[in-house]
């Protein structure tokens, strides 16, 4: 057992799937010998050379694009988008391409992908750092999102990721990076070091499209992922709402048995999560739950989100699903 | 001074339906004038490359130059069949989507020798990455034609499980990867599997297919980048077919340099070839498959042809373009060249190629009659419902079973 930070997790993941297996290649902008503007990467160049770990240049749709010929050849490839928000040139290989190509070949071809990518805000990145595009990618059949929420899952997450068959995008929340974080932005930063959350098992795989229940509780079903479960935790413990915490870790496809059981327990349902609401992930969401547990449920079920807007530099706390707003939310379905 | 008021320039082609064909600004060197260089030449040092046109069949049909005299009489005659098969393989589809037994074709008539000719060049286990224009590359290489029809019936024998566009055929065996139908995103996974070959330590080469229009596409950039900047060993092959659907090559390039000349800015070198010569195409084709199996990296080809028939079987051309175009292009027929060729040889006659193409005819009817008794779009056996919803990944993640079964597969 090793305490890490998210972003030593991640690269923990890589070490060990490039030790396992000389088919898994790195590569993105800044990725070599850098290591990565958030430093994920760094050492695997040294540890495992150049023709394994390289810098790409700065064009997204070349980076997916070569990664889906040597996927097709016959690699692992793992690259890195530098920050979610610049993937949207990628976007046509990802959908067009990776997403498809067993399907249109009827398995001829595949593309075994992991692109990785750092997600979401709370560190003053303004509208071009801090994106949650993932219901762009869960909209995409053919393609498995993925977000964790701790170093563990992280590491498990990314593992399974590099093992699976078909492409995967891996959505890294930034603000996790190096500890957890609930939404207070003005209380001291803490590391993932200092927790008890910041442990990292050996040998501790999570399988994809399993659901984590973060916190059994009997009045409310909160359905989060990523920063938002952290977010989640504080607005439970803050209301005194005895909330039902399930941390979905995979999109698509998502857990929905864990997630049905939660609502007809508690009869409630509050779906939370960073990006904008309309056509969000939470939508899904909500109809997901409606379908499979209508006559459980007791009341409407909220949805908590950033706003129909871009993510604004100076006004970034007025944006974020705190706590607080999460909070009032938990309050109305328990006094509908 | 007031400023002039701007005007915005839009390229026109020379020659639109009512007018005279002229294609008297298009310069042709003469067969043999282009010499071959070294395969580890300085890209630098064959600029001039790409604003020439390699060419080795002259008018009498002899073949001269530098560039000629690598290929036997049999592999000679075995090209001429290939792109035979071809042409009666294009008559028979796009007559069969006529008559309603399947939705679309594209044929390749007039530009026969480019897929045909390139499958040549390369070796067992290299990897196209195909436009739906280059089904010779199947042929050639062996690939029954009766599958290649089920696919385009998406009957219940098709590999592709009826889910693919027709013409968009798949085959890894035979070197032909997956056909999209969005333009230029293979051309760059084609130097993506390029580059995993050269980290794996492999020896096999993959080639990238692009048509001029779609050179405009930010994804031919982005080939190129990473073809120069990891010096892959990829053939990029751009066939300028003069059309892209209505709009004239011009389109894409305005009316500087060629297409082979956007080599230039990343240090590849580029070499324009006449691709209505199935000897220069293969020659050219050879030299670059040898330059990236012997690690000197990339090569951009731009093959010089006509689209003598429709975009698709969608497509009236007649409404953008002159109907005598055609004829007067000026670097011939691709198939009537080689076939004077073989002649000069003494290898070949006027009653050996009609005996040819009579059983080119034979071979294509054969496969047409296997592929229809499993089935057309419109009529017997088709693809199973059910199979609609498999290899969306390997295992069937449970949503997508719970919509088989709402469906009622």
């Amino acid at each position: 057992m090793a305490r890490m930070t998210m972003i030593e997790a991640i690269r923990a993941a890589h070490d060990e799937a490039m030790a396992a297996d000389d088919r898994v290649v790195v590569f993105g902008e800044d990725v070599g010998f850098f290591g990565g503007v958030f430093r994920c990467t760094q050492g695997l160049q040294a540890k495992y050379g150049k023709q394994r770990c390289f810098d790409a240049p700065i064009n997204e749709s070349g980076i997916v694009g070569a990664a889906i010929g040597m996927a097709a050849y016959g690699l692992k490839p793992v690259i890195e988008i530098q920050f979610a928000d610049y993937v949207y040139p990628g976007f046509d290989q990802i959908a067009s391409e990776a997403a498809r190509i067993r399907y249109r070949s009827a398995g001829d071809f595949t593309v075994p992908l992991v692109i990785r990518m750092p997600a979401g805000g709370g560190i003053f990145g303004g509208q071009t750092h801090s994106q949650s595009p993932e219901a762009i990618f869960t909209h995409v059949c053919g393609l498995k999102t993925v977000i964790p929420s701790n170093p563990r899952d992280a590491k498990g997450l990314l593992l399974s990721a590099i093992e699976d068959p078909d492409p995967v995008i891996f959505l890294e929340p930034k603000r996790l990076y190096n500890g957890p974080f609930d939404g207070h932005h003005d209380r001291p930063v803490v590391s993932w070091k200092n927790v008890d959350e910041g442990d990292v098992p050996e040998d501790d795989p999570v399988p994809l499209g399993k659901a984590k229940v973060r916190r059994e509780g009997a009045d409310v079903t909160v359905l989060a992922y990523g920063t938002m479960v952290h977010v989640a935790q504080a607005a439970c413990e803050e209301t005194g709402v005895d909330c039902e915490i399930i941390d979905l870790r995979t999109l698509v496809p998502v857990d929905l048995p864990t997630i049905a059981e939660s609502v007809k327990k508690t009869g409630r349902c509050v779906v939370v999560h960073e990006a904008t609401r309309t056509g969000g992930y939470g939508a899904e969401l909500v109809s997901l739950v409606q379908e499979a547990c209508f006559y459980s449920l007791e009341t409407p079920i909220e949805r908590v989100t950033g706003w129909d807007t871009p993510y604004p530099h100076a006004q970034e706390w007025d944006y974020f699903p705190g706590p607080e707003r999460l909070g009032a939310a938990l309050k109305r379905v328990m006094e509908a | 001074m007031p400023a002039k008021p701007l005007s915005l320039h839009v390229p026109e082609p020379g020659c639109r339906p009512g007018d005279t064909p002229d294609f008297s600004n298009f310069e042709i060197p003469r067969a043999g004038e282009v010499t071959r260089p070294a395969v580890d030449v300085d890209p630098n040092e064959i600029r001039d490359m790409a604003f020439s046109i390699v060419r080795v069949l002259n008018k009498k049909g002899e073949a001269v130059g530098d560039w000629a005299g690598a290929l036997s009489a049999d592999e000679l005659r075995e090209g001429l069949r290939h792109m035979l098969t071809l042409r009666v393989y294009d008559e028979r589809m796009l007559t069969a989507q006529r008559q309603g037994k399947t939705s679309f074709y594209a044929q390749h008539l007039g530009e026969e020798a480019v897929s045909c000719a390139v499958a040549g060049a390369l070796a067992k286990g290299d990897m196209n990455f195909p436009t739906y224009r280059q089904a010779g590359l199947l042929i050639a290489a062996g690939y029954p034609l009766e599958t290649m029809m089920n696919q385009i019936y998406s009957n219940a024998a098709d590999p592709l499980k009826g889910r693919q566009l027709p013409i968009c055929y798949s085959s890894k065996e035979h070197g032909f990867f997956t056909v999209s139908g969005n333009l230029g995103t293979q051309f760059l996974q084609a130097v993506g599997w390029a580059m995993g070959s050269a980290i794996a330590g492999d020896t096999k080469i993959a080639a990238g297919w692009i048509g001029d229009g779609s050179t405009a596409e930010s994804d031919f950039h982005a080939a190129m980048v990473f073809a120069s900047t990891y010096r892959a060993p990829v053939m990029l092959n751009i066939v300028n077919n003069q059309w892209a659907i209505s709009s004239f090559q011009g389109i894409a390039r305005g009316g500087v340099g060629t297409f082979a000349a956007r080599g230039h800015g990343f240090g590849i070198p580029a070499i324009r070839v006449d691709g209505n010569d199935y000897l220069a195409t293969r020659a050219v084709a050879s030299w670059a498959a040898e330059r990236a199996r012997s690690g000197h990296g990339p090569t951009l080809i731009e093959y010089v042809t006509y689209r003598a028939g429709a975009h698709s079987s969608s497509d009236d051309p007649s409404v953008y373009r002159s109907p005598e175009e055609a004829a007067a292009w000026p670097l011939g027929d691709p198939i009537e060249r080689l076939k004077s060729h073989l002649i000069v040889l003494d290898e070949w006659s006027e009653e050996r190629h009609e005996q040819a193409k009579a059983e080119a005819m034979d071979t294509v009817r054969t496969a047409q009659k296997a592929a229809e008794a499993n089935g057309t779009l419109q009529d017997g056996a088709q693809p199973s419902p059910r199979d609609m919803f498999d290899q969306v990944f390997k295992d069937m993640p449970p949503h997508l079973v719970r919509q088989r079964q709402e469906a009622g597969f």
